[in-house]
């Protein structure tokens, strides 16, 4: 069953940032020709992409594909061999995470990473200590997911899977990201968890963010995203609006078989 | 009767060890540093309170006003600086880096201060005098003081630690120093903090100990060092109060070892020190107060 929430930011995708895309709004992030190696191996091979204000962008792939390498090295906890990376215009690849987290670039990580011998409170208080300016507050979340607040004296452990990944996800938003980079989210939840967190995505976005995500779920992914980009051992073999690829096309691109073709628009390509 | 007195002893001298050993586990529990050099930077402190209380002249019991900053901001550029260098490399290299600065600042001790022993404040009615309880058991004036002032620095400690913004930002990033940069938090600056801290307790250790006994340039690691290596292990790492109880124990031990033969207290404390360590390796208390 689908949520409500999940169909509403489907069509809120469809006709909020597909449409604007292009040179006269500029993106809000930028990656150009980043590539990554882990010790010998390349890992990223000359990825560029673009996202741009109020989109949710997310990077689709198998196991190893590089997806969170991608994300991970745009939070700052890789160094790239080469290429850039920049946040509205600024180039921020030599920064360290903190400092990136200081522009607004917040990552949820994979597996959540909430610090274990925080209360839930304490782990939004940390995430709040080097804040932006911004709509976002520890009492805003709590007002968005109300059982937070009558659990926030409760060691982190002690919360499901769901929870620990709303308060993880509570702990970035505090921070006021202008691009929230979310790593995995489904990872070890129950499908119906996956939902309900993927269906607060809309009221995150109406706060002015910028949600660049990866996702193994592929089908979780066409769902929520307004662009989608299909990493393969490291490079990219699709990227374009969801509406305009086909399920076979993603298919092919997911698993690497002959044929993967770029649904970018003309002009925004990234293939050379 | 003689008992007795060696218990109540023993429990004073243990807030002294407590004192030795709440840096020494402070410095691991958060940046995983085994610092080696920690009872010669004990010592380096007072012999910086005597050249300060000699130059200035202010009475004893203030030169920690003095001496405890002072080392504080040593601890802080020393993290900053070397320690950082080698957490970078890897854990073996800290454990490298720490003992060589041990080596360092025990030569120089004896090339500046001679090997001569020195106390300090020895002419004082707090350090000579003493109150008795019935007819056997006296009770110094010192070892009351440096049991409470490590009480105090404790309590300070942990109100600080669950309390404060970076108390929790301290434990944020010994829980996970990625997830703490990801939310903005530059972790090289809070273990700097965190190694501040951790020496300016080092400094009450030393003071405390150059008035309890005498320094000397070797006093660091024959002493300080192994007693609160001995304090952390029997109390249990990573936990403030467990290193209160270790120090206690320890004192227990030795006390009620000396007065079965006065050459066996040392031993008795590295008995149940390695026994300790072999019935209960996460110590008596695991992972309590900090958290």
């Amino acid at each position: 069953m689908m949520s409500e929430p999940a169909r509403e930011s489907q069509r809120g995708a469809s006709k909020r940032p597909g449409g604007e895309r292009g040179p006269e709004k500029g993106p809000l992030l930028e990656v150009r020709d980043l590539v990554v190696h882990h010790s010998q191996l390349r890992a990223l091979d000359a990825i560029s992409l673009q996202v741009f204000p109020g989109e949710v962008y997310a990077i689709i792939g198998a196991n190893g594909a590089g997806k969170s390498t991608l994300l991970r090295t745009i939070a700052g906890l890789h160094h790239p061999t080469t290429g850039s990376i920049l946040l509205d215009g600024n180039d921020v690849t030599g920064l360290r995470p903190e400092r990136r987290a200081a522009q607004g670039i917040v990552m949820v990580p994979e597996g959540r990473r909430l610090f274990g011998s925080l209360s839930v409170e304490e782990n939004l208080q940390v995430g709040a200590t080097y804040a932006r300016p911004g709509p976002w507050t520890i009492d805003r979340v709590y007002e968005m997911f109300s059982w937070m607040r009558e659990r926030r004296n409760q060691l982190t452990a002690q919360l499901s899977g769901g929870e620990q990944q709303t308060v993880a996800i509570g702990r970035a938003l505090v921070a006021n990201p202008r691009v929230l980079l979310l790593d995995e989210l489904s990872l070890g939840l129950a499908p119906v968890i996956v939902q309900r967190i993927y269906g607060m995505l809309p009221q995150i976005l109406a706060t002015g963010l910028t949600v660049l995500l990866v996702e193994q779920d592929v089908s979780q992914a066409l769902r929520v995203a307004s662009h989608i980009h299909c990493l393969l051992e490291g490079r990219t073999t699709l990227e374009g609006r969801p509406a305009d690829v086909t399920a076979d096309q993603v298919e092919a691109a997911y698993f690497g078989l002959a044929g993967a073709a770029s649904a970018s628009q003309p002009g925004e390509g990234s293939e050379p | 009767m003689a008992w007795v007195n060696a218990i109540i002893q023993g429990v004073l001298i243990g807030g002294l060890y407590a004192l030795f050993a709440c840096g020494l586990s402070l410095m691991f529990g958060v940046m995983k540093v085994v610092n080696l050099a920690h009872g010669d930077l004990a010592v380096v402190a007072g012999y910086v309170a005597i050249g300060v209380i000699t130059v200035t002249h202010i009475p004893v019991l203030w030169s920690f006003l003095i001496v405890v900053p002072l080392m504080a901001v040593l601890g802080y550029v020393l993290q900053r600086t070397i320690l950082q260098g080698a957490l970078d490399r890897s854990v073996l290299t800290t454990l490298m880096v720490t003992f060589g600065l041990s080596v360092v600042i025990e030569n120089g001790l004896l090339q500046f201060f001679t090997a001569n022993s020195r106390g300090i404040g020895t002419g004082l009615a707090l350090v000579t005098g003493s109150f008795t309880i019935g007819s056997q058991i006296q009770i110094g004036y010192l070892p009351v003081t440096i049991f409470a002032v490590a009480v105090v620095v404790l309590l300070g400690l942990q109100y600080f630690l669950s309390r404060s913004k970076y108390g929790r930002l301290i434990r944020a990033v010994a829980d996970d120093k990625e997830a703490a940069q990801l939310a903005g938090a530059d972790y090289r600056h809070v273990f700097g903090i965190a190694a501040a801290i951790a020496f300016g307790t080092v400094a009450l250790a030393g003071i405390a100990y150059g008035m309890y006994s005498q320094l000397s340039p070797t006093t660091g690691t024959d002493i300080i060092l192994l007693f609160a290596f001995a304090a952390v292990v029997i109390g249990g790492l990573g936990s403030l109060w467990g290193t209160l109880l270790g120090g206690v124990v320890l004192g227990v031990a030795q006390q009620i070892g000396a007065q079965i033969n006065i050459s066996d207290e040392t031993l008795a404390g590295f008995i149940v020190f390695l026994a300790v360590l072999v019935l209960r390796p996460q110590g008596l208390i695991s992972r309590g107060a900090q958290s």
